[in-house]
Order: C-alpha cells, then sequence, then structure tokens
C-alpha cells in the first residue's frame, strides 16, 4: 500500500492526480508577461515540484559532505542519500541491482560514457545502426566513435508518417552489426519506437543495443529487461527530477564490459605509478564527487510519480495528445508532425504553420504566456529530412491539462491574427 | 511587453516584401550563415566595384526579424564602401546591446531593429545577416 492510498484510508487526502498537480510545481503559479504561466516545453525540461527543490535545499543545510569517503556522521548520511536514490532508481525502472544503476550529468554524458566504453570492443569496418530521428545526444557521440574507430553509421530512416521504415532492417542490421541506439520516444516526432523488437533482432546478431530514454521516463512505464536494452539512459532533469543528474543503466555483464571515460578519485581500487585498477562497477564510472544533493532530492520525483501510477500518467498525456491534435488539426493550415494515432506517440507534437514562422510563433505565444520550444530540437538530420528548418513543439507532463492546450490553440490564433 | 516595439510596421514590410532575393550578375564575395539554434539560414552575395557594394542578394530562410533584418542589409549595402559596411554592422551590434552609437552614423531602417533589444532570445534573428556578411568580407577576394 502506498503511503497514499494509506493516508486515504485513513481520511488523509486521495494521492495525487495527472493533470490535477499543478499547485506541488511552484513555477507552474508565477505569471509570465501578466499571464498565468503554460509550460508547454516539458520536453526540454520539466518543472520540478516543491519536495525536490525542498529536498535538495535540505541536503545543503542538513547533511552536506562528500560521499563514500567521509567517516564522519554527515559523510555517511550524504551517503545513504546518495546509494538510496540510486537504488531507488533501479527499482523504479527494473535494473537488476543498484550497481546496475551509474550516475551520469545528464543522458547526453550517459550516451557519450556508453560510446567511449564500448569503443574498444569495435574494429574498423564494424557497423553502428541509429534512426533518422535521434536527437544529437544520441547520434553525435556515435559519429565521432565512428570516426575514431572507422566504423560505418547506418541510418533507418523513418516514413512520412514518423514511423520507423522496419521493412529496411534485414539490409541495415546484418552480422556486421555491432551496436544499434535508438530513442524509446523521438522528440520531434512523438514516435514511441518498436524498441522490443527491434532489439530481439540486434541480440540475435550479438549487437550492444542502447536506449535512449529521455523523452519515455516519467511518461510511461519503462523497464529496462522489457524493452530489451543493454543499455538505457534519461535524464533526471525530464523527469521532474533535478538539473545536473542523468543515469547509464545496464545490464551488470555489459557494464563490467564497458572501459571508463573518465580517470580521477573514487573510481580506482589501486594507484601507483605504473599500474591502476578500477573500482567496481558502477564506481568506476563516476569519477570525482558526483552531484550528490541532486540525488539526495531526485527520490521524491521519483516518489510523485509513483503515488500516480505510470499507466494512469500514460493516459493521462495520451487524453491530452488526443485533445492538442484535434484541437490543432481544427485550426487548419497546420502540419502537424508524427503519427496520428496518439497511443503511438509520446505526449508532444511539433507543427509547422507556413504562415508563422516557429520563432515567431514562440515569442507571440511567450506574450500570451505560453511557453514552447521552437527551432529543430537538436534533430537537424530529421529536420532537413522533413523539409523544415524548423518547428514548434508543445510537450506535455503531469501538470499539463485541456486548459493549457486550449490556450495554446488561442495563442495561435492571435499569432495567425498579428501576422495577417 | 508590447509585441509593436518587436514587431514594427517598417519591419512587417520587410518581412512581407524582403528586398534582396534578385540573382547578382557576378558574386565577388559570398558567405553563407546559419543560426544552430533555431536553423535560420541565410546567404549572402556581394557584388563589388573595387572598394564599393554594387549589389547584395540574401537568400535564405527564417524568422521574421531575421528576414526583415537581411532586407535591410540589402537596401542599406548598395552603394557604401566595405568600410563603411563594417561600420554600420558594428553600429547594429551596438544598438542590440545598448552601446552607444556613432552620433554620425544613420541607421536608417535599422533603427527599426531597436526593439528587438528587449528581447534578447531574438538578438541573434537580427544579427544574423550582418554577420554573415561580415564572414563574406573577411572570406572573398577582396582588395
Amino acid at each position: 500500500m502506498s503511503i497514499y492510498a494509506l493516508g486515504e484510508a485513513l481520511g488523509q487526502p486521495r494521492a495525487p492526480r495527472p493533470g490535477e498537480v499543478a499547485d506541488l510545481f511552484p513555477t507552474l503559479g508565477r505569471e509570465v508577461n501578466g499571464r498565468p504561466l503554460v509550460y508547454l516545453d516539458t520536453a526540454a525540461t520539466s518543472q520540478k515540484p516543491a519536495a525536490v527543490i525542498d529536498a535538495e535545499a535540505r541536503f545543503y543545510r542538513q547533511h552536506n559532505a562528500a560521499v563514500h569517503r567521509g567517516v564522519h556522521t554527515l559523510g555517511t548520511e550524504a551517503t545513504l542519500a546518495y546509494e538510496d536514490a540510486r537504488a531507488d532508481v533501479a527499482r523504479w525502472l527494473g535494473a537488476a541491482a543498484p550497481e546496475a544503476v551509474v550516475f551520469t550529468r545528464n543522458a547526453t554524458s550517459a550516451l557519450n560514457m556508453a560510446a567511449r566504453g564500448w569503443e574498444h570492443r569495435l574494429r574498423p569496418g564494424d557497423e553502428i545502426v541509429v534512426t533518422e530521428m535521434e536527437h544529437h545526444a544520441n547520434l553525435v557521440p556515435w559519429m565521432m566513435l565512428a570516426k575514431r574507430r572507422q566504423l560505418n553509421l547506418k541510418v533507418i530512416p523513418c516514413d512520412n508518417s514518423g514511423y520507423l521504415e522496419l521493412d529496411r532492417l534485414p539490409t541495415l542490421m546484418n552480422s556486421r552489426t555491432r551496436l544499434v541506439a535508438l530513442a524509446h520516444v523521438s522528440n520531434v516526432l512523438g514516435t514511441i519506437n518498436p524498441v522490443a523488437d527491434i532489439a530481439a533482432r540486434a541480440r540475435r546478431l550479438g549487437a550492444l543495443v542502447v536506449v535512449d530514454a529521455a523523452q519515455s521516463v516519467g511518461h510511461m512505464p519503462v523497464d529496462i529487461d522489457a524493452i530489451g536494452a543493454d543499455l538505457l539512459v534519461f535524464s533526471a532533469h525530464k523527469t521532474y527530477g533535478p538539473t545536473g543528474l542523468g543515469a547509464l543503466i545496464g545490464r551488470p555483464s555489459v557494464l563490467e564490459k564497458l572501459e571508463p571515460m573518465e580517470g580521477g578519485g573514487e573510481m580506482i581500487g589501486h594507484v601507483d605509478f605504473h599500474e591502476v585498477t578500477w573500482a567496481a562497477v558502477p564506481y568506476r564510472f563516476e569519477a570525482g564527487t558526483a552531484n550528490v544533493a541532486a540525488a539526495a532530492s531526485f527520490p521524491e520525483a521519483i516518489d510523485l510519480l509513483e503515488s500516480m501510477g505510470a499507466d494512469e500518467i500514460r493516459a493521462h498525456e495520451i487524453d491530452l495528445v488526443d485533445f492538442a491534435w484535434s484541437q490543432l488539426s481544427a485550426l487548419g493550415g497546420l502540419h502537424l508532425l508524427g503519427p496520428a494515432e496518439a497511443d503511438e506517440r509520446g505526449g508532444l507534437i511539433s507543427f509547422h504553420d507556413p504562415r508563422v514562422h516557429p520563432h515567431d510563433l514562440a515569442t507571440l505565444l511567450d506574450q500570451q504566456g505560453v511557453a514552447v520550444r521552437a527551432g529543430h530540437h537538436c534533430a537537424q538530420p530529421l529536420h532537413r529530412k522533413l523539409g523544415l528548418a524548423a518547428t514548434t513543439r508543445a510537450s506535455f507532463g503531469v501538470y499539463t491539462t485541456r486548459d493549457d492546450v486550449h490556450a495554446l490553440v488561442d495563442g495561435i490564433r492571435f499569432a495567425r491574427r498579428y501576422f495577417s | 511587453m508590447n509585441l509593436d516595439v518587436l514587431y514594427r510596421e517598417v519591419v512587417m514590410e520587410h518581412h512581407r516584401c524582403p528586398q534582396g532575393r534578385t540573382p547578382l550578375l557576378r558574386i565577388d564575395a559570398h558567405a553563407d550563415g546559419q543560426n544552430p539554434v533555431c536553423g535560420d539560414q541565410v546567404s549572402i552575395g556581394l557584388q563589388l566595384d573595387g572598394d564599393r557594394i554594387e549589389h547584395v542578394s540574401v537568400n535564405g530562410h527564417g524568422c521574421a526579424i531575421s528576414t526583415a533584418s537581411g532586407s535591410i542589409l540589402a537596401e542599406m549595402l548598395e552603394g557604401l564602401s566595405l568600410h563603411q559596411a563594417r561600420h554600420l554592422a558594428d553600429q547594429l551590434v551596438a544598438l542590440m546591446h545598448g552601446k552607444e552609437l556613432d552620433e554620425e552614423i544613420d541607421l536608417g531602417d535599422l533603427d527599426a531593429l531597436a526593439g528587438v533589444r528587449q528581447f534578447p532570445a531574438r538578438i541573434k534573428c537580427a544579427l544574423l545577416p550582418w554577420m554573415t556578411m561580415i564572414q563574406a568580407l573577411d572570406s572573398g577576394r577582396i582588395p
């Protein structure tokens, strides 16, 4: 029984529900340009609940110390908080053990760590497979790796509806394929990719599967085993947690084979001037002092998400996407990107209005208090394929409501009048 | 903040009917510029007569601010010396960053971009064509 269910049984306030939790997020109570803030940029970074903000401050006020070093009480408390957070993340995402979770700065650094760490296992002529819809974070590290090791980069294209062209897989994935890196959910198209199917094919070929789950964790149930990932990354700041914290989660046998990218304190076993041995996984990947305060606060975000339930959060976002898709379509003249089926996409919609450039639209919406993202969303190759230099993206979260979607639609109407 | 400060009528006119879209007879200096943040792209071509700019071509795609700024550039640079063109670009940078301007300078339609200063996220849009023009001057076979 969750603490909320217990509380409810005792006559306490009932568990928080997606779409009814905006009050828990201090920023959402502010005004922007004289209007109440309507925050539709959760795919870039989510807002933070007061519980996370307070926990980070509480760490600094009461427990602040370096982890895994101090014998003193504060050091012990800080280490406990840090390792509790690791255990929480492991349980939350179905990792084999807390030690299967490596804390990083963010998803990007986790992907770079994966690319650097697997480099020693790759030979010239080996092939890496990515998709056409990757965020630069899951593309550029592999391009850099391919250049260093003279590997070939293969790209799974996507069709006009935003789906991967799976019939191309038999030629793109073959005996030369050593690694497949792909997004669980596209940050531009919203497409939920069939990661488990692609991972199964990769597994048969003996290729490593790296999943960028930055847009799925916190928005839908995610289990590393269920989706067949060898390595999975996400950022805490996109899942209602603090900035400066991400994770590389792996199958223990894979993490054992990964070489550490950074050398330094805490990642070593034994050091003399001729030789160095590594600490155990995951510590060998965590050189230097970590963002302990961020880790200490992150369990508050996980608590909130678990009290709502991943299935309920997913249902809420499907409802919002469905509603927003129909409202935006009804405006007419908008080009909406990605799958039209709400249950086949994550909680975001990117669109193009030939009448108002995305950058102008974002400024005009901001004047109405509506925050959206305009640009190429760190996916230039995808935008080039779509023939668009930039798009506007509205992305949703647990605090988003249908009223927020109304504000977006009203804002677009205003922008069109202004530019007519 | 008043949107009309950003989207002045002069700016909107340039946005609707941008100048500099005619192909040049001869390109003496050229550069492509882009704003990696938003994906705006501009291509600047200069047709020179010695030290003087005869014609300017501005192509690409971008928001209203960068389009208008490129159009103003095309209009204002014709007939200027290379030195004067650089000086005008410097003055626009000063205008965007709230620095003191040369008292002698006639900003012309560029003055309509003064409001961009109040929207810091958009300053790069206004500067893109001008920075690209400077690149063209720096890279070409300029006397």
